[in-house]
């Protein structure tokens, strides 16, 4: 009888470690050539590995959740004499990694033998989990397939993982709460939709005037009339000649993806709140009357300010404005609140040399800067879009 | 499978006869089918567990397909010519290569061990479809030289993604070459559907070439071996190239490497379980009396000794010579080979590489 060690394989072309997941054999059994003796995780695949050898298990030398360098010794089988000798595998540093895994009994070995039952997730997802610390068991799964997303694991990880090797220079603060949600969405958003920005000036004096003339109509005594109230209109009129602005890409789990487009407007607004970007909608705008708009648009941006936005303000927006224009700038290139196909920005009200008629004269001068999903919105509709947008608040039919 | 696809063995057993496609079939090539199925299962189970132990660098795994390739193999005559990709290990248990020729390869020892010539087969193609130009080519050298052969050039459903393929198939159209193109449709380019890359049947491809092709059951070995054979007799007679799509699936994972969990549900596997070619092969046998304990004792005896066999032969097998690698280049001297030859001889006889190989 003579013992014979089994190196870790690469089983994958260039692996340089694997995890053991589950022993299915314990120390004392006979096992036959070819017999599946443990399971193992590697950066692809979880892979079973069967024994080359016929014989008795003397020793299993890596615990279930041991990351072991291929080539490193993880059992011994006592065979008989005929049984031939394992030739060519094993890279180095066998001998040291080998000591260190023997330290403590392997805690697989009393666990009944059989495919482990874990919660699903990708090996690179794993790989994340270990860095991070984090027990997959304990993170709620999103993906597709009930599987465990690598945003998942980052949900789970304590906040504030800041790279330890950067000197702190300045006063550090925790990113959560409204900004953690604004930093994923807009990451989000930037990563996942090509984005096209446009611009038009605008001579907003009869949208001027019409302002001051509601201001004064006891129906609109209780709404606040702004600028942004007729842009809201506009936008909601700019919507019938092309629904396409209102609408969501949608990537199906086979692959393949869809466009929704919506048959009413929830429209949001971006508004900075206390505690950061927020973006409630108001639901179902195209159904309101203009002063109906202005007090929706009045009493979310209040609520918004005032901190007392409910979650469900929040969801299912199809179309954004951002109104820029109130910090005094003119335009931009605003990123898409995720899941939708445009956000206009309005920017501020200033007076302007415009040519008028052939003459110059001083207007009242706004820009709107129009960003869209080009996977949904090609340039022309987006250009219609943002022009229809334009000649309203340049000629509100009002 | 739907009313074109030609099946003569259904998953129960049973044997249904087609109008165009008439197969006699006795006991004896019936236990030779059963047979070739049988160790090509087992090469390939002792392969991936070789594989897993380190012994190889990748392995190919081919269950599930072995019933369209062994009557494939059986279709051919021995002076027919086949080019195939990696997986088609089952024509080459028929053509009687020995197994451990094919792993020397997969242990990266060489790249092929056998003698294309002798065996009638061309090395394995790592390339996906490049060999279908390879089996073109053949096939217009065998209609200069006046011969009866025909060539078969097996690929797979992604292989039909690639413009080789497209190109292989336009000159066979266009010179009438004599040879068969077998796909098998395995439902996976590795992680890729084959619904993904081909919007119509991949049969109905090669209408746009003017080849005629047939769509067959891929895991019934009658109807691979008969309608092969059908297309392989009509190239010989000078009717051109025919395209068949044997419709299977590749139950392991694309490569030793690949995790097929990740892509696609056990169901659709077990699905394909049920109708497994070893299985239904042996319920039409025992049916007509061709199956008896003795005879499924001895090959099980056969590919128990086929395993030992292989693990003792990878397990030993050495390195070769690194001057044989210049050996089959080319077919005749060449003087930059030649060249290379003598400055790794001299190299090999330096001080310098005897002081790597010491260290």
């Amino acid at each position: 009888m003579s013992i014979r060690a089994f190196a870790l394989p690469d089983v994958g072309e260039g692996l340089t470690e694997a995890e053991i997941v589950t022993w299915r054999i314990v120390v004392g059994d006979q096992i036959d050539v070819n017999q599946p003796i443990v399971d193992i995780e590697t950066a692809k695949a979880v892979v079973e590995l069967p024994s080359p050898f016929t014989g008795r298990v003397v020793a299993l030398l890596a615990d279930a959740g041991a990351v072991v360098p291929v080539g490193a010794t993880i059992l011994e089988v006592e065979v008989s004499d005929r049984e031939p000798v394992l030739v060519g595998y094993g890279v180095g540093h066998e001998t040291g990694r080998r000591r260190h895994l023997r330290g403590a009994a392997p805690a697989a070995a009393a666990a009944p033998a059989g495919p482990a039952t874990k919660p699903l997730a990708k090996p690179p997802v794993r790989a994340l989990a270990r860095e991070l610390g984090i027990d997959l068991a304990t993170v709620p799964p999103t993906g597709p397939r009930g599987d465990i997303t690598r945003d998942d694991v980052r949900r789970a990880a304590p906040v504030a993982q800041a790279a330890p090797e950067r000197p702190v220079r300045g006063e550090r603060r925790p990113v959560r709460g409204v900004q953690r949600t604004m930093a994923q969405a807009m990451m989000r958003s930037v990563s996942q939709a090509p984005h096209v920005t446009e611009w038009v000036d605008v001579d907003v004096s009869q949208t001027m005037a019409l302002v001051r003339r509601l201001r004064a109509e006891p129906e609109f005594a209780d709404a606040r009339v702004t600028p942004l109230t007729i842009a809201a209109a506009a936008v909601l009129h700019a919507i019938h000649r092309t629904p396409i602005i209102n609408s969501s890409w949608i990537d199906l789990p086979d692959g393949t993806a869809e466009i929704e487009v919506y048959p009413c407007v929830n429209l949001g607004l971006a508004v900075a709140s206390p505690r950061g970007l927020v973006v409630p909608n108001v639901r179902d705008a195209g159904s309101l009357s203009l002063s109906g708009l202005a007090r929706a648009t009045t009493d979310l941006t209040e609520r918004a300010r005032n901190g007392q936005l409910t979650p469900a303000d929040s969801v299912e927006g199809t179309i954004t404005i951002t109104n820029i224009g109130v910090f005094g700038v003119d335009g931009g290139t605003p990123i898409l609140n995720p899941g939708e196909a445009a956000i206009l920005a309005i920017g501020r009200v200033i007076d302007r040399p415009w040519v008028v008629e052939g003459g110059l004269a001083v207007r009242p001068v706004i820009q709107l800067s129009l960003s869209f999903d080009h996977r949904i919105v090609d340039g022309a509709a987006g250009s219609t879009f943002l022009a229809d947008v334009a000649a309203y608040l340049h000629f509100p039919p009002l | 499978m739907t009313e074109d696809v030609v099946q003569l063995l259904s998953p129960d057993g049973e044997r249904h006869d087609h109008p165009d496609y008439p197969l006699d079939c006795d006991h004896e090539r019936l236990r030779a089918l059963y047979r070739d199925i049988a160790l090509t299962r087992r090469l390939d189970v002792e392969s991936t567990a070789l594989q897993r132990t380190g012994e190889l660098g990748l392995w190919c795994p081919v269950l599930g397909q072995e019933g369209a390739q062994v009557g494939a193999g059986h279709a051919m005559r021995a002076t027919d010519f086949g080019f195939t990709s990696y997986r088609e290990v089952g024509i080459f248990q028929v053509r009687d290569v020995d197994p451990v020729d094919l792993l020397h390869l997969y242990r990266g020892v060489t790249h092929a061990s056998w003698d294309p010539h002798q065996v009638g087969l061309g090395i394995f193609t790592i390339v996906i479809g490049s060999h279908a130009l390879h089996a073109v080519g053949y096939a217009m050298g065998i209609q200069r030289d006046g011969a009866d052969e025909a060539v078969l050039a097996c690929f797979g459903d992604g292989a039909t993604s690639t413009g080789d393929v497209h190109e292989a198939m336009v000159f066979a159209a266009a010179f009438a070459a004599p040879v068969v193109f077998f796909v098998q449709n395995n439902q996976w380019a590795i992680s890729v559907p084959v619904a993904r890359q081909s919007r119509a049947p991949l049969a109905t491809r090669a209408a746009g070439y003017g080849i005629p092709a047939v769509q067959i059951d891929g895991n019934d070995v009658l109807a691979s071996l008969a309608v092969t054979r059908a297309a392989l007799d009509r190239a010989r007679e000078g009717g051109g190239p025919t395209f068949i799509e044997a419709v299977t699936y590749r139950r392991g994972p694309h490569t030793t490497s690949d995790d097929p969990t990740r892509y696609r549900d056990q169901a659709e596997v077990e699905h394909w379980v049920a109708l497994d070619p070893l299985d239904r092969l042996v319920r039409h046998m025992e049916i007509v009396g061709a199956w008896d304990a003795g005879f499924a004792a001895s090959i099980d005896a056969e590919a128990d000794a086929l395993g030992e066999r292989l693990r003792d032969a990878i397990r030993g097998m050495s390195d070769p010579d690194p001057m044989t690698m210049f050996d089959h280049v080319y077919a005749e001297p060449h003087a930059q080979v030649e060249a290379d030859r003598q400055a790794l001889a001299d190299h090999l006889a330096s001080d310098v590489a005897g002081a790597v190989e010491t260290r």
